[in-house]
């Protein structure tokens, strides 16, 4: 229990600990942008409705914007920066990068982020909204995509993009 | 957003009396309602209480076929959890079509079932709101009220309560499982949980200070049954319900609750009684929703939804027939 109003908080970011000293108030977000440097990950909304925010928490994605540092100590958080293996790009970043799933690039970290969060949950066998069958393994079509990504929005609409550069690591 | 202090609980009995240490004091869950409402200036707490790592994660099926949930179980898993996929589709589905991937992984239960309202006057500390601001006056009433409750509203407030989790567990007849400071366990139906507005808007659930919601506890679905959860909503995902409906339906019981329509979800228990062990046409069933809505007080921009219940009603009951699961 802290009398405080800030203090010292322990995060852990893409395998590393960094101690930052932050008013409670600090989102995740905030924290990664303003006090780790971190600025791959994007403030859009900051309510919770874009998913430019999107990084992984303990392997599963999370509104940055939404949760506050001080919640966050001790989890294991993955932003966009900790994606590639040194100069090598991720699957899916080069798949974005090969289907044109960006333009202007803001919403992009998210997506990538919310994706590699997704994909995990269907090897896991995690249905949809949309799956007809709760229990079958999931099938993931385009509208599956869709569906299980409607968190990160596209303000340039390059969703054809973000679906297909999705679809080409989805099938391997 | 107003400073606060921040405790991690590591036992509820500690986390109570911090909660009820002052009268600013709040718990958080995943903190995407929370949060929200923080920077938004409508929640201003002086002290947050963490207890989402509180042993409360479980989710145990029981030999007689009912379930425990915990209260910091989060929404994803429940919804990913096989014994709910198999058992309670209509839980599941409820699950998987709230919000977005991202805040089912972090929401947990507990946040779910005690988020505020998406009113848009709530939501604005500009305008007058009877929930936020005791006796300044509903501005939805006049105002926008499209997306608001036409049943269990009052003249004070027409706020609709929007989680999708809580129509599924109505129509479960599931149990909230509360925890009071002192240490005593209170159950409390789901139907229950959430009190009407009347003209003390601003208390909105049964839950007394220091109150913590350790869980939900389902009764086995009925012998048989089949379940469905389905949404009606302006964009085809990542929305909040217009009308929903949460069903079971086994050979002598329907099982019916709305979400989108009330400040709680609405059980529709004269319907119910009307259709239970009928084989009804969609007329039948849309007559029979109707009559659940004699007492609402429906205004000019949201009456439609008593029809589109009525049709949904009519629809998801005639889906989960044809699925063939019921005869
Ligand atoms: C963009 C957006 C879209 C959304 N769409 C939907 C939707 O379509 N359907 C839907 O159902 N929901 C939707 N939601 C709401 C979301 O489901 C809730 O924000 C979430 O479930 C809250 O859970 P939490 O754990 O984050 O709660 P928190 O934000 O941590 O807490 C919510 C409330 O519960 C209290 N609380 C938390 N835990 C406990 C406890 N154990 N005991 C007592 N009190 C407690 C807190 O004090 C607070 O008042 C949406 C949210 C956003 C931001
Ligand atoms: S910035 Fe977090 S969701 Fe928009
Ligand atoms: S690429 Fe510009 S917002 Fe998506």
């Amino acid at each position: 229990m802290t009398d405080q109003l800030r203090g010292d908080v322990v995060l852990r970011v893409n395998g590393e600990d960094r101690v930052v000293n932050l008013d409670n108030r600090s989102t995740l977000l905030d924290a990664l942008r303003e006090h780790l440097r971190l600025t791959g990950t994007k403030k859009g909304c900051d309510h919770g409705q874009c998913g430019a925010c999107t990084v992984l928490v303990d392997g599963e994605r999370a509104n940055s914007c939404l949760l506050l540092a001080v919640a966050a100590e001790g989890r294991e958080v993955t932003t966009v920066e900790g994606l590639a293996d040194e100069d090598e790009l991720h699957p899916l970043q080069r798949a974005f990068i090969a289907h044109d799933g960006f333009q202007c690039g803001y919403c992009t970290p998210g997506q990538l982020c919310s994706a590699i969060g997704m994909l995990a949950e269907v090897a896991d066998g995690m249905p949809s909204w949309i799956s007809a069958d709760l229990t079958a393994t999931p099938d993931l079509d385009d509208d599956e995509i869709r569906e299980r990504m409607s968190g990160n929005l596209c303000r340039c609409g390059a969703y054809a993009g973000i679906v297909a550069a999705i679809r080409e690591v989805a099938d391997g | 957003m107003r400073a606060f202090r921040y405790a991690r609980a590591t036992d509820p009995g500690a986390a109570a009396a911090l909660v009820t240490s002052q009268p600013d004091a709040v718990y958080l869950g995943g903190g995407t309602n929370l949060v929200d409402l923080m920077k938004l200036g409508v929640l201003r707490p002086g002290l947050v209480v963490d207890v989402s790592r509180l042993p409360y994660d479980r989710i145990e099926h029981l030999p007689d076929g009912g379930v425990l949930i915990g209260g910091a179980a989060r929404n994803r898993r429940v919804a990913h959890d096989e014994g709910i996929r198999r058992r309670y589709p209509a839980l599941a589905r409820a699950l998987l079509s709230g919000a977005s991937g991202q805040i089912r992984s972090q929401a947990t239960v507990a946040g779910n079932l005690l988020q505020r309202t998406r009113c848009p006057y709530f939501q604005n500390t500009a305008t007058p709101c009877n929930k936020r601001d005791p006796g300044s006056g509903c501005s939805a009433i006049p105002g926008a009220h499209r997306d608001l409750g036409v049943i269990g509203t009052s003249e004070h407030c027409v706020a609709t309560h929007p989680s999708d989790l809580a129509v599924a567990l109505a129509a479960y007849d599931a149990v909230v499982e509360v925890r009071r400071p002192d240490g005593a366990e209170v159950l409390v139906p789901i139907g229950d949980l959430h009190r009407l507005p009347g003209d003390t808007p601003w208390i909105e659930t049964v839950l007394e200070p220091g109150d913590l919601v350790t869980g939900v506890q389902l009764p086995p679905p009925p012998d048989g049954a089949v379940a469905t959860y389905r949404k009606v909503r302006d964009r085809w995902s990542f929305a909040f319900a217009t009308v929903s409906v949460a069903a079971v339906l086994s050979t002598d019981q329907v099982r019916l609750a709305l979400g989108g329509v009330a400040p709680k979800p609405w059980r529709l228990t004269a319907t119910e009684r009307m259709l239970a062990g009928t084989d009804p046409s969609d007329d039948d069933v849309r007559a029979a929703t109707r009559a659940a809505f004699t007492d609402a007080r429906p205004l000019p921009e949201n009456a439609f939804k008593i029809e589109l219940a009525a049709d949904l009603v009519a629809a998801v009951l005639r889906d989960l027939r044809t699925a063939g699961a019921v005869r």
